[in-house]
């Protein structure tokens, strides 16, 4: 009865396995094709392992040369890490102001920033612009880091993490003379900091893949984030495809490395999400 | 996302009439505490996206650019909306919008499947997790140009192995406008099933393992546990996935700007795409506003209709 159960499950995952091969090859195409010469790209059948290197040439060409990545690797550390720092404290004191205080007026605010969710970001961009043009934040980080740190999202996701905690642990320390910042701090903090590390994860995630904002936001080459310096890489070397990849797999390797060490807190972030209260 | 209310606190109500002067000076207190927490979270919000909002509704009945000053603006009622009727590229694309919805099903029932069947029948159960997941994590600009040499016409990979299968003339995917939407809508597709999946399978955690355990007693077939127990069970899951997955598709804007940007003749045109060049290629700023008053109003519809339809069609 096990063997064969096991012989099936092997099977299955076999099956299961060439599926997500679907998903993985154009990975592992950009990969090998970026350590390529070009005459090589598009030889078929395809060389997944290349027969002449030229890595370092790509890499060197793409981090250093005339669109050096390490300047527009900086500007999106700078921007996400702000971002994610800035989101988290905003969304974190918020969520705690939403769910632990109670005030008449917060369950109608809550509704109203809960409403913004539903609006399109692109359905406010042409003022948002007009607004950025005429007070100063227009081709700046800090204007990006300020779009990207009011996320209804990290409120919401966060205010359903305060709301777990048992309103006696927040009455015994109003007993014992603690005001709501204290409480905030040193009771609430340390029990959702599980639930902050998801949030910031996935807030660094969105905010390195961010493309639209800093498209419309930004002019200044120097000021670029990796995601708009690619897209001007992409146009400029038109066919240089090897070096394309490079660019590519530079582009989304901090974000690899980010999801395998947070793994965990991504899935489950994401997972606890999706699924209703 | 599941929306919680918090429950009334049976003790501070029936301690709250022994107490009233001391009460009333913490409830001031509970008040400045509370504006005080939310006040950054607010200020940023009505700045930056409850003003922007409003003034979406009143720049759609005006027009006027960017490069002239605010005295130039002229009012001009319903024009704009008048004029949207009257533009192909513009009915165009809401008809390929209505089109990527396709997308949101398809992903759907993939995930599902793949979301059964990873969940208790396949070793190296994480592996497939990451898999699945890795074009949902990766930056959709990568992805787009990846793709974008993938279905070359004559020398991409895909093309090749497809002739060397023996077919003549495949089609020429991003290229040929009649192939362009459909194949950025299997991108949309791919990128899409790892969230799904990950989302269906902490539904599959959920539900209780005695339903099975009964079914397989009355000797049910694998169809019929997931006919009456599986896909019931997770039609909340379901329900909430189909719609933030269509509102998500009229965000779709990434893809098509580093893809197609929206040709060719406008074959994969979307309604946000469309915005943006009204808007910062051609400046035509109250014309574009029209538009997102266009784009506001499907989504609020859909989200109206997740409301309502929350209680109706999600059974237990």
């Amino acid at each position: 009865m096990k063997a064969s159960f096991d012989l099936k499950k092997t099977i299955i995952t076999v099956v299961a396995f060439m599926f997500s091969i679907m998903f993985l090859l154009p990975f592992i195409w950009m990969l090998s094709t970026s350590f390529k010469i070009e005459a090589d790209v598009f030889t078929f059948p395809v060389q997944w392992i290349p027969e002449r290197w030229n890595g370092f040439e790509n890499y060197k060409e793409v981090w250093f040369g005339q669109f050096p990545f390490y300047i527009y690797y900086w500007n999106s550390i700078k921007v996400a890490v702000s971002t994610t720092l800035l989101s988290v404290v905003v969304s974190a004191l918020a969520a705690y102001g939403f769910s632990k205080v109670r005030f008449p007026a917060g369950k109608w605010l809550f509704l109203i920033v809960l409403a913004t969710y539903m609006v399109p970001p692109q359905a406010m961009l042409v003022p948002q612009f007009i607004l950025y043009r005429n007070i100063g934040l227009f081709d700046s980080h800090l204007g990006l880091v300020l779009l990207g740190s009011f996320s209804v999202l990290g409120t919401f996701m966060l205010r359903q993490f305060f709301m777990g905690i048992h309103t006696d642990y927040i009455d015994a320390a109003k007993i014992d003379g603690a005001g709501h910042w204290r409480i905030f701090w040193s009771v609430a903090m340390p029990i959702v900091r599980p639930a902050i590390a998801t949030y910031a994860i996935l807030r660094f995630i969105w905010t390195w893949n961010d493309y639209q904002n800093p498209l419309i936001f930004l002019r200044t080459d120097s000021l670029y984030t990796i995601q708009l310096a690619m897209q001007k890489f992409t146009t400029i070397n038109g066919e240089f495809y090897s070096l394309i990849m490079a660019a590519a797999v530079s582009a989304i390797l901090p974000l690899v490395i980010v999801f395998i060490i947070g793994q965990k807190q991504v899935i489950e972030g994401i997972a606890q999400g999706g699924v209703k209260g | 996302m599941g929306f919680k209310t918090e429950a009334p606190n049976p003790t501070a109500i029936s301690a709250a009439p022994k107490q009233k002067k001391k009460k009333s000076a913490i409830e001031k207190n509970e008040n400045w505490a509370g504006v005080l927490f939310i006040s950054p979270m607010l200020i940023g919000v009505s700045i930056l996206m409850l003003i922007p909002i409003l003034a979406t509704f009143a720049l759609s009945f005006v027009e006027w650019s960017f490069v002239a000053g605010f005295s130039q603006m002229k009012w001009v009622g319903l024009e704009n909306f008048k004029a949207l009727l009257g533009d192909k590229v513009f009915i165009k694309s809401l008809v390929n919008n209505m089109l990527f919805i396709l997308t949101v099903p398809a992903s759907l029932a993939i995930a599902l499947l793949l979301a059964i069947v990873i969940d208790k029948n396949v070793y190296m159960k994480s592996f497939f997790k990451v898999a699945f997941f890795m074009p949902y994590i990766s930056s959709v600009v990568a992805i787009a140009v990846v793709w974008q040499v993938l279905f070359h016409p004559s020398a991409g990979p895909i093309n090749q192995t497809l002739m060397a299968l023996g077919i003549e003339n495949p089609p020429t995917w991003i290229a040929d406008p009649n192939f362009a939407l459909f194949s950025v809508m299997l991108i949309q597709v791919w990128i899409s099933i790892g969230f799904n999946m990950i989302v269906y399978m902490a539904g599959l955690q959920a539900i209780p393992k005695d339903l099975y355990e009964a079914a397989d007693i009355d000797g049910a077939s694998t169809w019929v546990k997931f006919r009456h127990i599986t896909f019931p069970m997770l039609s909340s899951t379901t329900f909430f996935l189909f719609i933030t997955g269509i509102i998500a598709t009229f965000k779709v804007f990434d893809l098509i700007a580093v893809l197609t940007k929206g040709g060719p003749m406008h074959s994969t045109s979307v309604i946000v795409w469309h915005l943006y060049e009204e808007a910062f290629v051609n400046l035509k700023i109250g014309y574009a506003s029209a538009m997102a008053v266009i784009l506001f109003l499907c989504v609020f519809l859909i989200s109206i209709f997740q409301w309502i339809g929350q209680k109706k069609w999600v059974n237990y």
